[in-house]
């Protein structure tokens, strides 16, 4: 099983989908966000504001479960902040994300000063008796913890929720056209905030990931721009769940490959194998919407503020 | 006829302006009453207070005897309320039946309303896919989805706000025998226009609004266009005057032109040609979406071309921009006020800089001339009556007709050889319309060759010496505008969109 000089492909893959999961939850919440006509640029910040939320809740509770719902909740709290400049004070979109990237990363090495060279409490992986036993198959599929199963199952509701039901038939509406959407008698503004607080809760959720599973210990500047990347995931994605998870993947494979890479001593340049995952992401995306008709797809009213006096 | 809705001093105020003030009127059951009036007379705040979507400060009004005032577009729905809108309130990114479903308090499942759609089409003669994108419909086709998703709902009264505004005549037949049809059902309908001749042929029973105030009530048939329309404007109207007949000298050419268009869901243009002399108006008809905007672009240089597809007095300009083509003398007025001819939140003055700069030599050695671009807005001010408080006051703050008499105004006023204008008197009222027509054959007596695009019939009828019109992005050969009727123009414009399935249900 042994190729790519003293790499197992089955790890790999096993390996891959961990990586993944904090790109996926931060992109898939920031798709609904987007869906509903709203442009949330701070997914950096809430990413970042959760992975320190949720690793102090679970340092000081010692449960890691206490310690996902403090991620998502202080993401979400941060997007409130978000949704009140924007949705109610009429702040421009643009500006008010970026400010809450930076806000978010300052608030975060405050709050995490104490919690430097701390071990969160661990997470278990689930333990699926013969499943996870199985050769090959076993280890890429059933040899996980929970989280990575919901973050999958996250892209399969928020797919099903938007293509099926009504609230997700008027999501699209109010991203769409928000002004006929409010002809119509929708509310617009209620939407977009349940919508923004949702994408905080998920990219908070997608940070404590990195914070409890994936480092697992707090350092700062901990999401190094993988909010960025589920945000250019989400356009490149074309706004559909499936290809979302699919450029997760890809971002989360070729982080995986190249940390292999450097630990198997590749004769590449480290700055390359670092710069890779990032460079191959951006430009499979950009390939795959070339596709002019796709530009047709971002949702109509994305980032235009909405005033219902008109 | 039992009564239906009854409205008893409705008054609105806008900081700034009284919308309606006093309004009185009744419907009955199964009329087709027209709300007659000028562009901010008042008739789309009414209407909006009747389907929940503004409250009234005072008045009440009554639906069949019980007391109504909807809170929300859902309590008029719920109460048999139903409103197609003037400028499509529909999703261009979803079908049919998802822009339907939105419309309704409780739709059924997808796959049962699109059999409910498919079969209520069929019913009233307005074909229509369900699985289709709006996006990817004419206009006829997109008000058929809003028709359809209010009677899906079984309204009791049913508005349309400008209805025909986007039809071809054929189209408009169509409609008119679907509203006839569910008036004799019991339906009532609150029918807007400005447009008086389709009111005699379709309304029982006309409430006349000038300045949000009602000045007259009147039965249509009995009334003569002219008269109605002196009540609507409160002063007599004189039709535009013309003199002068095409030079014969070709002054803008354009051939073979095919461009992609660079609008989602827009039409691409195919193999346009024509050309127009001196002193002459070509007037360009269709209905909206078939390639208007694109053939704007293409002519102002926004979209760029093969050199020799657009010719100005015989040099090739297609791959010219606009301000090379404002220097050779073509100037062009879009038809979107707000972000397209003007920006709107610069001021007036910078507004005529920014389009006048080449023609009215207003930047010497990079730099702006302020006194001479000031002078310039303000001759245009006056000389278009345009209604301000000054020429530093932004573009938006503008009403809607004010803000294109300015930006006609601001074209017109550059001495051009070549003038291209879309929807030159769009959402403007009856006087300055008549104004601006007056100003665009004025400049085709002094020599300039003019290209109108409308989709306003009459007004080509009554500018263009030569006629002709776009459908999907082709364009008819044009025809001497004298001695074509209607009927001809219908088909010059492509019948009924998507009706050769067309299938009355009523004969």
């Amino acid at each position: 099983m042994d190729l790519l000089g003293g790499i197992n492909p089955a790890v790999l893959v096993a390996s891959l989908m961990m990586a993944s999961v904090p790109i996926i939850f931060a992109a898939i919440g920031e798709l609904v966000v987007e869906k509903s006509g709203v442009l949330n640029l701070g997914v950096e910040g809430m990413m970042i504001i959760g992975a320190i939320c949720g690793f102090a809740v679970a340092v000081e509770t010692g449960s890691p479960v206490l310690g996902f719902v403090g991620g998502a909740l202080g993401g979400a709290t941060l997007s409130l902040i978000f949704a009140l400049l924007t949705q109610f004070l009429m702040a421009n979109q643009v500006a008010t994300g970026l400010a809450l990237t930076l806000f978010g990363l300052g608030l975060s090495s405050l709050i995490g000063q104490g919690y430097v060279g701390v071990k969160p409490p661990p997470v278990d992986r689930l333990d699926l008796g013969p499943l996870s036993d199985l050769p090959v198959l076993g280890t890429i599929l059933f040899h996980h913890d929970l989280m990575v199963y919901l973050s999958i199952a996250a892209v399969v509701a928020v797919w099903a929720v938007m293509h099926h039901t009504r609230a997700g038939l008027v999501l699209r509406a109010v991203g769409e056209n928000h002004d006929a959407a409010h002809a119509l008698g929708y509310h617009v503004i209620r939407i977009r905030v349940l919508a923004i607080l949702f994408g905080g809760a998920m990219a908070g959720l997608g940070g404590a990931y990195l914070s409890l599973i994936r480092v697992p210990q707090w350092t700062d500047g901990i999401t190094s721009g993988a909010g960025w990347i589920a945000l250019a995931i989400v356009v490149f994605a074309g706004w559909r769940p499936g290809r979302v998870l699919l450029g997760a993947y890809l971002f989360g494979g070729i982080t995986v490959l190249q940390l292999n890479l450097q630990a198997a001593g590749a004769r590449i340049p480290v700055q390359y194998l670092s710069m890779s995952p990032y460079l191959i992401t951006i430009l499979v995306l950009v390939i795959m919407s070339a596709d002019r008709r796709r530009i047709a797809s971002a949702p109509a009213s994305l980032g235009r503020t909405f005033h219902a006096s008109r | 006829m039992t009564e239906l809705l009854r409205v008893e001093g409705v008054t609105k105020a806008y900081p700034g302006v009284v919308a309606n003030a006093d309004v009185s009127f009744a419907i009955r059951e199964g009329e087709v009453h027209a709300l007659l009036g000028e562009n901010g007379a008042g008739k789309s705040t009414l209407v909006k207070m009747i389907y929940g979507l503004v409250r009234p400060d005072h008045g009440r009004m009554w639906l069949r005897g019980q007391d109504y005032a909807p809170q929300e577009p859902r309590e008029a729905r719920a109460a048999g309320v139903g409103m197609v809108f003037q400028h499509f309130s529909l999703f261009e990114a979803l079908s049919v039946a998802e822009n339907v479903a939105l419309g309704m308090e409780s739709p059924p499942r997808l796959g049962d309303l699109a059999a409910r759609i498919r079969q209520v089409s069929e019913e009233y003669g307005l074909p229509l896919d369900p699985s289709r994108m709006v996006g990817d419909l004419s206009a006829g086709e997109r008000q058929r989805v809003e028709i359809i998703r209010c009677l899906l709902q079984d309204p009791r009264l049913l508005i349309m706000d400008e209805p025909t505004s986007v039809l071809t005549p054929q189209e408009v037949e169509i409609l008119f025998q679907t509203l006839r049809q569910l008036a004799a059902e019991g339906t009532a309908i609150l029918y807007i226009s400005h447009k008086l001749e389709e009111i005699r042929a379709l309304c029982d029973t006309a409430t006349i609004l000038r300045r949000g105030r009602v000045v007259a009530t009147c039965i249509p048939r009995d009334r003569s266009a002219r008269e109605m329309a002196e009540l609507m404007v409160g002063a007599v109207l004189t039709p535009p005057e013309r003199h002068g007949r095409p030079a014969g000298e070709v002054a803008l050419e354009v051939a073979g032109l095919s461009v992609a268009s660079p609008i989602p869901f827009g039409t691409a243009l195919k193999d346009v040609g024509f050309s127009v002399t001196r002193s002459e108006v070509l007037g360009i008809a269709g209905v909206a979406g078939n390639g208007q905007d694109e053939l704007l672009l293409a002519l102002s240089g926004e979209l760029k071309a093969p050199r020799d597809a657009v010719r100005i007095a015989g040099r090739g300009v297609g791959d010219q921009g606009p301000n090379a083509r404002r220097a050779l003398g073509l100037v062009a007025a879009p038809e979107e006020r707000l972000g397209h001819a003007a920006a709107p939140d610069m001021s007036l003055v910078e507004n005529a800089l920014l389009s006048g700069m080449v023609r009215k030599r207003l930047v010497r050695r990079g730099f702006i001339d302020w006194g001479a671009t000031r002078a310039f807005a303000q001759a245009i001010v006056a000389a278009f009556d345009v209604r301000t408080p000054g020429t530093f006051v932004a573009a938006r703050a503008l009403s809607g007709g004010n803000l294109q008499k300015f930006v006609v105004g601001r074209e017109l006023s550059q001495e051009p050889s070549v003038i291209v204008i879309n929807q030159p008197t769009w959402g403007v009222d009856a006087s300055a319309a008549a104004a601006i027509r007056q100003a665009i054959l004025d400049c085709a007596a002094a020599g300039a060759a003019v290209v109108v695009i409308s989709q306003d019939l009459d007004e080509l009828l009554e500018i263009a010496d030569r006629f002709s019109a776009l459908n999907e992005g082709r364009m008819s050969p044009p025809r001497p505008t004298q001695g074509l009727t209607i009927e001809e123009i219908g088909l010059m414009m492509g019948g009924a969109h998507g009706m050769e399935v067309a299938h009355h249900a009523h004969a």
